[in-house]
């Protein structure tokens, strides 16, 4: 982290440096986390206050509610994590790094709460927790990509090293991630006739739509939050990791 | 082209007078498959239904066991920081290690996958299917095997997060592959394994290069 502060020349360069995005974002945190937390007050009642229970499934259905962004962010995390290995691999980009970091344990935590989610829903609707459908199967298959990619983030010693090879890695995962899916689409279609899952299911109406939304716009939000303060501390990790380091060979810190 | 060559000499005097590394392997593969029946009992039917994907399985595990001396015994020796400056590039490098590690850790598994056959109660037809789909997917495997050790070779204990990381890119490859022996549309299974494995070869020396010297410097 000795990056020269004299040559920053385009505004880019200045707010995307780690110590000049800490202080710039860090203002927008509480902001961020306040609105995080109304959306998601107008976003629940909404969910369960002002919107009808399905015909057939009840207020079960109230459970899209949560799972569906969810399961969308499962997806875009990944998206900002493979754009954060671009960056790490084409700029050599420490922020980029930080990035990367940060994201993987959330994409993780999405990824399986989207499956917890889903597997709390059909058990009423199927009645099965678990069923090996394509979506099912590749999300799971996803949550496998993050875990791995968090375990390989704690193997290495060496953080700025680690970036580089966990950069090739995601990007080998993006690729990948449409070929699994894919092939688990069908593979699945082999074994399980179709029967239980629809994938678009019923037209939407309005009031249904508005909720989900709503919440949609709320776990974007809080990841974006948790985004932000994931980075700030891996950042001030670094900072503490370069002191300590610093102390032990006797400089003065 | 020559120092091509002599980088797969090297690498196949290493592999074969580097003791019974081979052996092992094979070994492994027969012990997996041959336990199978201990687990769910010995009914020939049941074997017979699930004979293709147990020796999937015993493929997989099996190369995922000999993939720890793919990079690491060069990475600890030195030699890979000495063959990164060398004139043949790294890629090249990467895929002469790899054909040599298809011929050494997937091919000895097809010379033996009779045997588990026979204790497994597989039809001759059926035989000859598993045998096809396993010479035309262990390419792709031995592929995304080289990717996961060139990730993991700086790290000290990479052995045991290899197969973490292998494992979910390869389900592609396991689902064409018992596809191609069981499904309906067998040939079709076989043509997206041929494209996976080709696809797989042709990517993984770029790839595993650029994970290798990202890692070593």
């Amino acid at each position: 982290m000795t990056l020269d502060t004299t040559q920053k020349q385009s505004w880019w360069s200045r707010i995307a440096h780690p110590g000049q995005f800490v202080i710039w974002t860090r203002p927008l945190l509480w902001p961020l986390t306040i609105l995080t937390a109304l959306v998601f007050v107008v976003g629940l009642y909404f969910a369960f206050f002002n919107s009808p229970a399905d015909y057939q499934m009840g207020d079960t259905v109230r459970i899209m509610y949560v799972h569906v962004p969810n399961a969308w962010l499962s997806q875009f995390v990944y998206g900002v994590m493979a754009v954060s290995a671009l960056g790490t691999l084409v700029w050599r980009h420490p922020l980029a790094d930080v990035s990367m970091k940060a994201a993987a344990p959330l994409g993780a935590l999405f990824t399986a709460l989207a499956l917890f989610t889903g597997s709390l829903w059909g058990r009423p609707t199927w009645g099965t927790f678990w069923e090996w459908d394509g979506r099912m199967t590749s999300t799971l298959v996803l949550l496998f990509i993050y875990l791995g990619i968090v375990a390989l983030w704690r193997a290495f010693d060496d953080q700025l090293r680690a970036a580089r090879v966990i950069a090739v890695f995601t990007l080998i995962g993006a690729v990948n991630i449409p070929i699994i899916k894919f092939s688990v689409d069908w593979w699945s279609t082999l074994h399980q006739p179709a029967s239980v899952f629809r994938a678009d299911g019923p037209r939407m109406p309005g009031s249904i739509l508005t909720p989900l939304f709503i919440m949609f716009f709320a776990f974007t939000f809080l990841f974006i939050t948790l985004q932000l303060k994931a980075m700030h501390t891996e950042v001030k990790r670094r900072r503490v990791m370069t002191l300590q380091r610093r102390a032990a060979q006797g400089e003065p810190a | 082209m020559t120092a091509f060559r002599a980088m797969l000499g090297r690498e196949l005097r290493l592999a074969l007078r580097g003791g019974g590394d081979m052996l092992t392997l094979v070994l492994f593969f027969v012990i997996v498959g041959a336990i199978v029946p201990f687990a769910v009992g010995p009914d020939r039917d049941l074997l017979a239904r699930i004979a293709p994907g147990i020796v999937w399985i015993a493929a997989f595990l099996a190369m995922l066991l000999g993939l720890d001396r793919l990079f690491r015994p060069d990475h600890e020796d030195g030699s890979l920081i000495l063959l990164r400056q060398a004139d043949l590039s790294l890629s090249a490098v990467v895929a002469a290690k790899l054909i040599v590690h298809w011929l050494v850790s997937a091919l000895p598994l097809l010379l033996a996958s009779p045997l588990l056959a026979m204790l497994l109660a597989m039809e001759l037809e059926t035989f000859w299917r598993v045998l096809l789909s396993l010479a035309v997917g262990t390419p792709a495997l031995a592929a995304f095997g080289a990717v996961g050790a060139a990730v993991t070779v700086s790290i000290r204990r990479g052995g045991l997060i290899a197969p973490i990381l292998i494992a979910p890119l390869s389900i592609p490859v396991l689902i064409f592959g018992t596809g191609s022996i069981t499904a309906t549309q067998s040939s079709a299974a076989l043509l997206f394994l041929a494209a996976l494995s080709l696809m797989a070869v042709a990517l993984a020396p770029f790839a595993a290069a650029l994970a290798i010297s990202s890692g070593e410097d």
